[in-house]
């Protein structure tokens, strides 16, 4: 491995890792494409500050950039507020617009000078170790990283110290101002967070990678456990998984490593989605499955329970005569009768199924619930 | 303005983003009154990755291929986003901004990588990603003109279930209506009016145009048919508006002034709609206090 590969992988880590951080919050919060917002409208920033600067390496630009994205925010409440247009709509006017006229101001005015649209929506993470931090001619390591290093600690810094304030905000909002925090402080900590991240790492890996590194790791999480602090480590795990698998995916295809990264993001999400132990779709259908015979057992000994000492149990209570009184098919009713015999609910005698204690007891209790 | 009628390149380019404004207007209406806004946003980057592999599938650049290679990836998108909604406790929100994020990255990953091959040639994707309307020519607003006049057909054939789709899909099946069928297909149509659009204004602007012009038409009226009618007009305008503002040469891209032009008619609704505007809103509750209730008891 090559100094420049650790060096991407070093950067491709912290990016992760510093975006999973506030991305937990935005599920919870149901506020996951607001990343999307600001990672567009953060541009419309950058150019701003340009023309206030004047020049491109400038950390104002940050600066610039991670105002737009608070106004990004300020901008879609306000006009949500007026309740003209859902919450949904507001997103989806501003951020072009803003977007909009970033690439127009580019387009006319700053054409000649390093400030690419391309690069700032698809990133190259490959040319991030070309840009050092050096002090007095000394090299310290790559610029994206040593930014993404102060943000992750920042982030990790906000959270630690306001983690309970986050917490009640974000699942009982009235809690919190009962208490007298307000979660709209809460609320515009949390945007300026996502607004540094989002600025932070889209000058390394580009608008919409910051999107999936604050989205899909967090998402991936949200399936894995049900605690607020498992959910946060284990998006920050996830990522770290994903930006390395990501590197090394983009490697062996030699393709972009911001596109590799999300895939993998992807790629991670789709197991959870299938394979996690409660929420995955797999438990989901064996567990759907086992209520359906579940059901059926409990019809089975309701039936035989209403009949049970009456005139007609002789017939109606009969195997035989199951696909006719409940209307089962063949195969399903032998299914039921069978799993219902091993739990000891049934015994059958000569294709008469007549109820045990246990049975009887279930029978009764599927009725009082 | 004159040059409309002269100029061929600029009356092509203004037909192509006229006729994409009506369409994505019409649809746009449905998804605005649906609260779906943003699934516009997550089709057009969703798209990304179909139109790589029908590039590298058919090896052609000519629209109607990559149209449908964006088609499917998009339809593909919008049925993962309602799975995942369906069958794990992540919202809707959650659910787009994951789809988009990750198709678009794994569309990126796969053009990188073709491009990285020595038989590439991968020119016309580009103008995708960002839009060119610039280089629209008379066979790509053809196709433009005959996709969306189908969705615009299928709109008005299936205007009652759309329109039961849109305010009470409950009573709908009641009725007997399949109305997972009939979102299925209202979708269906919405991607088509994206994946049209993609080529002039680009993946970032087009999910604007599914979103402005039925929110500004939303502003001036209670009435479905009046609102559809007005967003196509809108959209129209501001497809027509873009295209002669960048024309007049001063290195104006055209997907960001439809995108504007579209946004000025959002603001002017907004603010100066009959029933629904701000300014008339404000005027009218500052003189309501005064003038309903001179004895001070509305109370009461």
């Amino acid at each position: 491995m090559s100094e420049a590969q650790l060096e991407i992988q070093a950067i491709a880590l912290v990016t992760a890792v510093a975006c999973a951080l506030p991305g937990a919050f935005l599920i919870l919060r149901r506020m996951a494409l607001m990343t999307d917002a600001i990672s567009h409208s953060i541009l419309l920033g950058i150019v701003l500050a340009f023309f206030v600067v004047g020049s491109v390496g400038s950390p104002l630009l940050i600066v610039g950039a991670a105002l737009m994205g608070i106004v990004t925010v300020v901008l879609v409440e306000t006009l949500a507020n007026t309740k003209r247009v859902g919450k949904d709509a507001a997103i989806g006017l501003v951020f072009p617009a803003l977007f909009s006229i970033a690439v127009i101001l580019i387009a006319r005015f700053a054409d000649d000078v390093h400030l690419d649209v391309d690069a700032v929506l698809l990133g190259e993470l490959a040319f991030a170790p070309f840009q050092r931090f050096a002090i007095n001619g000394y090299d310290l390591g790559p610029r994206a990283l040593w930014v993404m290093g102060v943000i992750l600690v920042l982030n990790l810094a906000g959270l630690a110290l306001f983690y309970k304030e986050l917490k009640v905000a974000t699942f009982d909002a009235a809690l919190a101002a009962a208490l007298g925090f307000s979660p709209i402080l809460v609320h515009y900590g949390l945007m300026g967070a996502v607004s540094v991240t989002a600025v932070g790492a889209f000058d390394a890996v580009g608008s919409v990678l910051v999107v999936a590194l604050m989205i899909a790791p967090p998402a991936t999480a949200y399936l894995l456990t049900d605690r607020l602090s498992r959910m946060i480590a284990t998006s920050a795990l996830i990522g770290a998984i994903t930006a390395i698998g990501g590197f090394w995916l983009a490697h062996w295809l030699d393709a972009s490593i911001a596109g590799s990264m999300a895939t993998t993001a992807g790629f991670i999400f789709g197991l959870a989605f299938l394979f996690a132990r409660d929420r995955g779709l797999f438990a989901l259908l064996r567990r759907r499955k086992r209520q359906r015979w579940e059901f059926a057992q409990e019809m089975l000994v309701v039936h035989l329970l209403h009949h049970e000492h009456g005139p007609d149990a002789e017939q109606e209570n009969r195997v035989a005569h199951l696909q006719e009184g409940l209307r089962w098919e063949g195969d399903f009713t032998e299914e039921v009768v069978g799993r219902a015999r091993r739990r000891g609910l049934v015994y059958l005698a000569d294709g008469l199924l007549t109820l045990t204690d246990a049975g009887r007891d279930h029978a009764r209790r599927s009725f009082a619930a | 303005m004159f040059e409309l009628f002269t100029d061929y390149t600029l009356r092509t380019v203004a037909l192509g983003a006229g006729i994409l404004g009506i369409v994505s207007g019409v649809l746009g209406s449905f998804t605005v009154l649906r609260h779906q806004s943003l699934l516009g946003d997550a089709i057009s980057h969703a798209a990304l990755p179909g139109i790589v592999l029908a590039f590298l599938l058919t090896g052609s650049n000519q629209p109607l291929p990559l149209i449908v290679g964006a088609g499917v990836a998009g339809w593909l998108g919008t049925l993962l986003v309602r799975t995942i909604v369906r069958n794990t406790r992540i919202k809707n929100d959650g659910a787009l901004g994951l789809v988009l994020s990750v198709f678009f990255g794994m569309g990126l990953m796969l053009l990188t990588y073709s491009q990285s091959r020595p038989d590439a040639s991968q020119a016309g994707l580009d103008k995708f990603l960002f839009g060119q309307a610039a280089a629209l020519l008379r066979n790509d607003v053809i196709t433009i003109a005959i996709l969306g006049g189908v969705a615009i057909v299928v709109v008005a054939l299936f205007w009652k279930e759309f329109k039961l789709l849109s305010f009470d899909p409950e009573f709908g099946s009641a009725l007997g209506f399949r109305m997972g069928t009939i979102d299925v297909l209202l979708t269906t149509l919405v991607v088509i009016a994206i994946v049209i659009g993609l080529q002039t204004v680009g993946v970032v602007l087009m999910s604007a145009m599914v979103v402005a012009p039925g929110a500004a038409a939303r502003q001036w009226t209670d009435r479905l048919g009046v609102m559809v009618c007005l967003s196509a007009l809108f959209g129209a305008l501001s497809g027509v508006t873009g295209a002669l503002l960048s024309s007049t040469g001063a290195r104006l891209p055209t997907g960001p002034m439809v995108v504007l032009s579209a946004s000025a008619i959002v603001l002017l609704s907004l603010l100066f709609a009959p029933n629904r505007g701000l300014v008339l809103d404000k005027l009218r509750s500052r003189r309501v206090p005064i003038s309903t209730d001179p004895q001070g008891q509305a109370g009461l």
